[in-house]
């Protein structure tokens, strides 16, 4: 064994194998820490999917109890027939995709606005987080009814004050209105995360930039955008595993309505299981958003796999 | 050159006020709305400056939903399952973040996919789960469900701050013969301890917002602020100013907990992204 200053010339490998030797213990200690998360997130994980996989295979009702019998593939047959499924796949990924899309670039937007410097700064910043802190149940009231409401709200008031006839928001435009009350709730998380990157950028690259006569927009597209990928990329998968998952903002606004218009796959399987109480159908629909949670966890795992490094 | 700058610093001061009063408008306007009377509330067009402000909402709100019990629910799940969480996180990052293996990064990988399981699909299950073991509408169950979803995000916002730590540090320390015990307390504890707090901060305000699993899995008992709000979203309870009140009473404790901790917060929510 060489002197630990070698092996720390040799590089980080090195470095670590001569801790391994050092203490061959700590790989046990080392097991025994990560144990428990890793367990407890196994069994959180594996025993209610297997739960679920199984009822998706039963004609299950909780109001017909003990009437449970096998039907095989059923379940999943009338859920892909059903023609909720299909808007149900298509409003989740129009959510999650536009609420992405939109609070990133006006997140971005806000992020590098309070990174100037101004007047009431430290001020401004915590009145534009606030978003993120308010429940979404709150924030799914606050903007159906103080907000949006046809006749009292006040954008109805400010349509009116500019002589435009006033939206029936949640009915004439539903998914849209969803879209625009969670894109308010998560521009916040995205500026946040943006202006801290931001703030580490490099300022001796962007003051060569400037003695090179590059211009502000040029900077921009050049040197800012390319440093904040990496944190895009991270709001974008923290964003899309909340936005899959959407549920309290319908609940409490259009309950799934009107028609299905803003029936997520959550929502569908939700309405399923606890207001109709098939539990079988539901739980076809459950192992079917898991599925598609995958399919999109795949793509991010890819993007943000590169991250981990 | 000094009046150009002067100019463009007045122009940002402009639309960065503008931008971010925007953003809270809502907020403020939910909180303006609660000290209305229920007709101020409904005018139109909406009384700005000149109503009678009053208190009484709030009186009405405490009367009618014991707000106390909801508040103490909220604080006790949230708390509760980011202290749990932490617990367990902690060990797991270290370990992860000091002696990766090969399959470090897959179990890294697949911890945070487990966070991307819908609630939905095993809804059914925990439900049935839950009322067998008499865990619904408990404090214990559902902070035992909040620190599991919380616990992916935790253990890897975790395990990037303790990436970061430089290991020549944590070399001299053993050099010095210290041990794991003191190596931790004295070395990586003060180091990393803005990143365990900005985490902590996190998961609190996930847990005090969630409110899927709180909707679901609580009826009074255990019943957090997500559900006392959710109360006043049913068409008879449809009073504008109490409405605001009952909102403002749920958001007030979390949203003053975030701007204390606003700074803390911010610097620590890189998950990584800034090296």
């Amino acid at each position: 064994m060489g002197s630990p200053r070698h092996h720390a010339e040799a590089g980080e490998f090195n470095q670590w194998r001569f801790f391994m030797e050092l203490r061959r213990s700590d790989i046990i200690l080392s097991r025994l820490a990560a144990g428990p998360s890793i367990l407890l997130l196994f069994v959180w994980m594996a025993v209610p999917l297997a739960m679920t996989i199984y009822f998706s295979f039963l004609n299950y009702n909780l109001l017909e109890p003990g009437m449970e019998q096998w039907t095989g593939f059923l379940n999943y047959e009338f859920f892909f027939s059903d023609p909720a499924f299909g808007q149900a796949l298509f409003n989740t990924l129009a959510m999650v995709g536009m609420i992405i899309v939109f609070s990133v670039v006006l997140g971005l937007l806000t992020a590098v606005l309070l990174n100037q410097d101004f007047w009431g700064r430290g001020l401004t910043r915590v009145l534009a987080i606030s978003p993120f802190f308010i429940m979404p149940t709150v924030s799914a009231l606050l903007w159906k009814n103080m907000l949006m409401h046809p006749v009292s709200g006040f954008f109805a008031w400010l349509f009116s004050a500019v002589n435009l006839e006033p939206i029936d928001w949640l009915s004439d435009f539903p998914l849209g209105s969803i879209i625009m009350m969670i894109t308010w709730q998560w521009i916040p998380f995205a500026a946040l995360i943006l202006l801290t990157s931001l703030q580490s950028l490099d300022e001796s690259q962007v003051e060569a930039a400037k003695i090179d006569g590059a211009g502000p927009i040029r900077m921009f597209l050049y040197i800012t955008v390319p440093h904040l990928m990496r944190s895009v990329v991270v709001v974008v998968l923290i964003e899309s595993i909340f936005l899959l998952t959407i549920f309290a903002e319908i609940f409490v606004t259009t309950g799934g309505g009107p028609g299905l218009e803003t029936t997520n796959i959550a929502f569908l399987v939700y309405s399923q299981a606890l207001l109709q109480f098939d539990v079988g159908g539901a739980a076809a629909g459950g192992v079917v958003a898991v599925i598609l949670a995958n399919i999109v966890a795949i793509f991010l795992m890819r993007m943000i796999g590169k991250n981990l490094d | 050159m000094t009046n150009n700058k002067n100019y463009q610093k007045t122009l940002f001061t402009f639309t960065g006020w503008f931008v971010s009063l925007l953003l809270f408008f809502p907020i403020f306007w939910m909180i303006h709305t609660s000290f209305k009377t229920e007709l101020d509330a409904f005018s139109m067009p909406p009384s700005f400056f000149f109503f009678d402000a009053t208190l009484e909402n709030y009186g009405i709100v405490q009367e009618r939903s014991n707000y106390f019990h909801f508040s103490m629910n909220s604080v006790i799940l949230s708390f509760g399952s980011t202290f749990l969480g932490l617990l367990i996180a902690i060990p797991a990052a270290l370990a992860m973040a000091f002696r990766p293996s090969k399959r470090t990064r897959g179990t890294l990988l697949w911890i945070l996919s487990t966070k991307m399981m819908p609630p939905v699909g095993v809804l059914v299950p925990l439900y049935l789960i839950f009322r067998d073991f008499k865990l619904l509408d408990t404090r214990i169950g559902l902070t035992l469900v909040l620190m599991m979803i919380n616990l992916p995000i935790i253990v890897w916002m975790l395990y990037t701050y303790f990436k970061e730590v430089p290991h020549p540090l944590l070399e001299a320390a053993r050099l010095d013969g210290a041990n794991l015990w003191q190596e931790i307390r004295h070395v990586l504890v003060p180091i990393t301890f803005g990143g365990i707090a900005s985490t902590f901060l996190l998961s609190v305000i996930f847990a005090w917002n969630e409110a899927f699993w709180t909707l679901n899995l609580t009826a009074s008992d255990a019943a957090p602020l997500t559900a006392f709000i959710a109360s006043y979203s049913s068409p008879e309870g449809l009073f504008w100013a109490k409405l605001s009140a009952a909102s403002t009473m749920a958001v007030a404790p979390i949203l003053m907990f975030g701007w204390f901790s606003q700074r803390q917060l911010v610097q620590g929510m890189t998950f990584g992204a800034v090296k």
